[in-house]
Parts: structure tokens; sequence; C-alpha cells
């Protein structure tokens, strides 16, 4: 196991990001390639977990869309990412809030963090 | 037909040049050693064969112990001939992942694929089983059905497919883009899966010459 970090280490190159974890609302903007043309799109919601280590590391960050619950899983080190702005560091008790998905409204609100 | 021994790290996903997302397998290739050279006027085909791993003197056989050290190498755990290989050896001569492979091109790898057991057809063939789980059926739903017809053939045809040994057999799989070789760790980077478990020992070759 170790062995297969180190050489996915080298194959990979890490990318650096602001602290974020659970209960954060953050923006990530993601390259998208139509055709020749690039653009890009930004995606704003909560960051459900952040799962796997190193280089395939993983984060699912979740929106409401028009009243339905949109969810996107992004690999950490993937270079299609333009750049991730934490808007909110919100406190949560555990370190994968899947009970978001079940609450709607008022009761789907993070606590903010402050300081 | 040439290539190289070695040992399956496992798999892992690195990012291609479009920023796709490649699942791939690490495989530890050699160094190979050359034990023994096949000559047209001795054996009456060319050939080498290659040693991979090491062994104890005391878990190998007087006659391999020779055998060894004709070629003037410690005993190797496992011993492949491979032929086409365009360049002369000698006994003893090294073999590095970087010798043989390059970025880019096609191998096969050949393996033992992970044993699954004595399974039924339902697994082992992808049969649908019989029938339907309720309205008072009991014991058939993964059974494989009819074998054949009646008093004529009046017999099972061979190669029916039935309940058996699943895995654990040799396995080669074709055409596997080299994405990486890292001499520095003497490691080869494929694309897609590989036969077998993690530490299994694999014989990667190349296509033969057109």
């Amino acid at each position: 196991m170790e062995r297969i970090k180190e050489i996915t280490n080298l194959m990979v190159e890490p990318r650096e990001w602001t602290e974020f974890g659970a209960g954060d609302t953050i923006t990530v903007t993601v390259k998208i390639t139509e055709g020749k043309k690039e653009r890009l799109q930004s995606f704003q919601g909560v960051v459900l977990q952040r799962r796997g280590v190193g280089m395939t590391e993983t984060f699912t960050i979740r929106k409401m869309s028009s009243g339905i619950g949109v969810e996107r899983i992004i690999p950490v080190n993937s270079p299609h990412i333009d750049s991730i702005v934490v808007n909110k560091r919100g406190v949560v008790r555990r370190a994968r809030i899947f009970y978001l998905r079940e609450l709607t409204g008022k009761s789907a609100r993070i606590k903010e963090r402050r300081g | 037909m040439h290539g190289l021994i070695g040992k399956k790290v496992g798999m892992t996903s690195i990012y291609g040049a479009s920023g796709k997302n490649i699942p791939c397998t690490v495989i530890e290739v050699g160094p190979c050693v050359v034990t023994q050279v096949r000559t047209l006027e001795k054996d009456g085909y060319t050939a080498i064969q290659l040693g991979y791993g090491e062994r104890t003197e005391k878990s190998t056989s007087k006659a391999m112990q020779g055998h060894f050290k004709r070629a003037g190498v410690s005993p190797k755990r496992n011993l492949v001939e491979f032929n086409d290989f365009d360049s002369e050896f000698q006994l003893g001569d090294t073999l590095k992942v970087e010798d043989v492979f390059n970025e880019g091109e096609f191998v096969s790898v050949i393996g033992t694929s992970k044993g699954k057991g004595f399974q039924g057809v339902v697994k082992r063939h992808g049969f649908a089983g019989v029938g339907q789980a309720t309205h008072g059926q009991h014991n058939r739903l993964r059974a494989p059905g009819s074998i054949g017809a009646a008093s004529f053939p009046a017999r099972v045809f061979k190669g029916m497919r039935m309940a058996g040994q699943m895995g654990n057999a040799r396995v080669t799989i074709e055409n596997l883009e080299v994405l990486k070789v890292l001499p520095e760790e003497g490691v080869l980077v494929v694309k897609g899966a590989i036969p077998g478990h993690k530490g299994a020992t694999v014989v990667i070759r190349k296509p033969k010459a057109q």
C-alpha cells in the first residue's frame, strides 16, 4: 500500500488549495472543454466529505439547484480545477455530513464558525 | 515476443494529457538476469531464459543450483523463456525495465487470476438462474436449467458450461498501453487492470514483431 502511494505521488502533480473540510461552503471553478473551446463553470455548495488519501483524494460538494439537490465528486488534485474559494466555514461535529441530504429549508443551515 | 518478469504492486489512477483520470496498474518489473541462452545448434530454437526474484540456496534443488551457478547468478524464483530479442545476450546479463519498454507502446500481461473457488453457473458464466424467487418457487433461483435434450443425443455435450473452479487460471490481457516507465523505481505503469492479486508474479510481453 505504501509503495503504490509513493509511485502515485511521483506521477501526479499535487495541487495547493486553502484548507477546507466538511461543512464549509466553497466555490469550485472547473475548466470545461467543449470541442476546442475551454470555459469555466463555478459550482458553489457545501462540502459533505473529503475521502481518500494522497493523490487520489476526492471531495463531495452539494448544492440545491432550483429545489433539486445536486452533488459533484471532484478529485482534489484534478487538473480540471481552476480555483477553490472558501466562502464560509461551518461548524459541524462529524467528518461526513450526509444527514444534510435529508434536510431542507431552515434545518439545512449550518452554523458559521467565527474567528 | 520479448518481455520481462515482474510483480504487481497495485492499482491507482493518474491524469492524462487532457486531464482525464485514467485507471492504471503499477508493476515492478525486473531487473531480470539471463540464466540460459538457447541456440539453434544446441536446442533447435533460439530464446533466452530470464530469472526474476530471489530465493534462498536452501530451498533450491541441487540441479537448479548448478543451473544458476553456470550462469553466475544467485538462485532465482521465477524462470521464463522469451524469444525474438533483437540483440545478443550473454549469461548473467541484467535486463531492466527501461531496456525493454518504452512509453506509449502496447504490451500483453500474463498472470494467474484471483481464485474464486468452486462457483455456480450464475457467478461463473453469468447465467440468470431459473424462474422466480416468489410464488411458491424454491431451490431453483441459481440453478443452471436444462443441460441438454432427451433420448437424442442421450448425452451431455462436451464443453457444456457448468459449475466448477473459477479463477486461479493463467490469463493474458493483451494490448495494454504503457503509460509510464520509471527507471529509478524499476516500475512500469500500464493502463487498465491486470490479472492476479497484489504481489503476484506477472510476465509482461511485447507483441510479436510484424
